[in-house]
């Protein structure tokens, strides 16, 4: 903890140290903001309502997007572990889209959906789902055949084996595909943010550069870190009571 | 046959939990064959198996591990159909797993993220039992086994032992007809086993119930069973069927007794021939 602290203390010098002589070795540190005007600019910022206007809008889509990805994801990933058919169907869609990275969607996405709201929450949708779908099949899969032998011989209607069984044995796979997909989801957020949108802290972060308003690029790029970082906390701290099992055992 | 009067004075007891098992529990076995694959590579792992098997008997099936004998008892579970014959539990075909023919495996079958309690109210639960209801029998089963202590544990808590009477106390939550154990005992260390088999008996004669016991413990088997029924590797079936005289209750002192080291002495002999017949049946 003490290293830990004493490290990001020295980068905070290092940091200020190379702005103060504007350094310029290779990397250019001419333009790059000191701490101190990162830290106040932020602080000036807190006083805004816009600033919080930013935030709010960047979590709704978040919300939005995560949500559904979060729901047909798992939907998705269980009735494919379940079903070879649709296994079968759905995979080989899996195996094309998910290479393609969220950037990559921006100018279809603007087409396709009627509003700009609308393809950015799309794009945030698109980067949570894939890793969610996949651990979940992964984490059916994984399901011990003894449990659900032991179910069956026990009783269970099949619907029973499922959310008794199955779901709970893929819920770590689960929790995992779900705090990977928060991330991904901020990802893939900030680059709709960036290319359309009046709102939003990616917005924020674009426009300052643009405006050439330096400090602001920083702050807006240490509260999507922030943001980035809570927001998976927080799914862990969801998943947490369902996985309390789980620590017990160790 | 002696044994089954023996067991009939047993269902009195059995009342004590609320056993229903009196006249239930008679498994018939009949010409069952079992082939696995297709084609030339269809391997028999039982082969015209017949047996008869009367309420409240307690019958280990023995023999040298890959001799079908567990095959034979998912049969009777309904995780396996048979390729030909059939199995009937109370005069009813088997079709598929139930809860009156109750299942103990090996190990690492209860649910880990269920509590222990909530493991042994699972039968009760799905059967769409209330709450009350459920929560009183998980209590019942849990003084039986003697676990009362960890209710609200989680298996992996637990010891290999105590998780396996879980595991018998979950099965019998069911009130089932027929107990199946396969292997129940195999991973735990001598000591224990010696202290689940005693632990096993008692719970069987109150609780009257037929078990059906897969084993390739010689002494496991006769120290448990009123009848062994010994089988022969590749294509599996039942070579021999011995009686075990013993009296009940069996006490670990019995296991140097001239009875029972006859009997012993018949088993690993049949099992001996058998299971080089086995190895020859390999090397070929």
């Amino acid at each position: 903890m003490a290293i830990s602290l004493g490290a990001l203390l020295a980068g905070l010098v290092l940091w200020h140290l190379v702005t103060l002589y504007k350094l310029d070795f290779y990397i250019d540190f001419e333009n790059v903001p000191s701490p101190v005007r990162v830290g106040s600019s932020f602080l000036a910022h807190l006083a805004t309502q816009d600033f919080y206007i930013h935030i709010g809008v960047s979590m709704q889509r978040i919300m939005t997007g995560y949500l559904l990805a979060a729901v047909l994801g798992i939907t998705a990933g269980v009735v494919m572990a379940r079903s070879r058919i649709a296994r079968a169907a759905i995979y080989p869609y899996i195996e094309i889209l998910r290479p393609i990275p969220a950037v990559a969607w921006i100018p279809l996405a603007i087409l396709m959906w009627p509003t700009e709201e609308s393809s950015i929450i799309y794009i945030t949708f698109l980067g949570a789902l894939f890793p969610i779908v996949l651990n979940t099949l992964h984490g059916v899969e994984q399901t011990p055949e003894v449990l659900v032998r032991a179910a069956r011989s026990l009783g269970a209607s099949r619907l029973q084996i499922l959310w008794h069984v199955v779901l709970p044995a893929a819920l770590p796979s689960i929790a995992a595909g779900l705090a990977i997909g928060m991330g991904v989801s901020w990802f893939s957020l900030l680059a709709g943010e960036i290319i359309s949108g009046q709102y939003g802290i990616g917005y924020f972060t674009w426009n300052a550069y643009s405006l050439i308003n330096y400090p602001d690029i920083v702050v807006g790029m240490l509260v999507i870190g922030g943001l980035g970082t809570l927001s998976t906390y927080a799914v862990r701290l969801f998943m947490r009571p369902f996985l309390a099992w789980q620590r017990r055992a160790r | 046959m002696n044994v089954q009067v023996v067991s009939l004075e047993r269902h009195s007891k059995a009342k004590r939990y609320g056993g229903k098992s009196g006249g239930r529990g008679h498994v018939e076995i009949k010409d069952v064959t079992v082939r696995f694959g297709h084609g030339a590579d269809a391997q028999q792992a039982v082969k015209e198996t017949s047996l008869d098997i009367p309420p409240g008997q307690f019958v280990c099936l023995l023999g040298p591990s890959g001799c079908g004998k567990s095959t034979l008892l998912n049969c009777v579970a309904g995780y396996v159909k048979p390729s030909a014959g059939t199995v009937l539990v109370d005069g009813e075909t088997v079709k598929e797993p139930g809860p009156d023919r109750g299942m103990v495996f090996q190990q690492y079958s209860l649910f880990p993220w269920k509590t222990i309690r909530n493991n042994i109210a699972f039968g009760p639960m799905v059967a769409g039992r209330g709450h009350t209801e459920c929560s009183s029998i998980a209590n019942t089963f849990l003084e039986m086994v003697g676990l009362t202590r960890f209710a609200d544990r989680y298996p992996a808590e637990l010891s290999g032992g105590m998780q396996q009477r879980v595991g018998i106390a979950r099965a019998l939550a069911n009130y089932p007809s027929v107990l199946l154990m396969d292997e129940p005992f195999g991973a735990l260390d001598a000591q224990t086993r010696l202290m689940m088999q005693e632990n096993l008996l008692k719970i069987w004669s109150e609780f009257g119930t037929t078990v059906v016991f897969v084993t390739h413990d010689v002494d496991e088997a006769i120290f448990l069973a009123d009848r062994v029924l010994v089988m022969s590797a590749s294509p599996g079936s039942v070579i021999a069927d011995l009686a075990v005289p013993l009296p009940r209750p069996r006490l670990a002192k019995m296991a140097t007794a001239p009875d029972f080291m006859q009997l012993k002495k018949q088993c690993l002999e049949q099992i001996r021939s058998e299971s080089l017949k086995a190895f020859e049946q390999q090397d070929r």
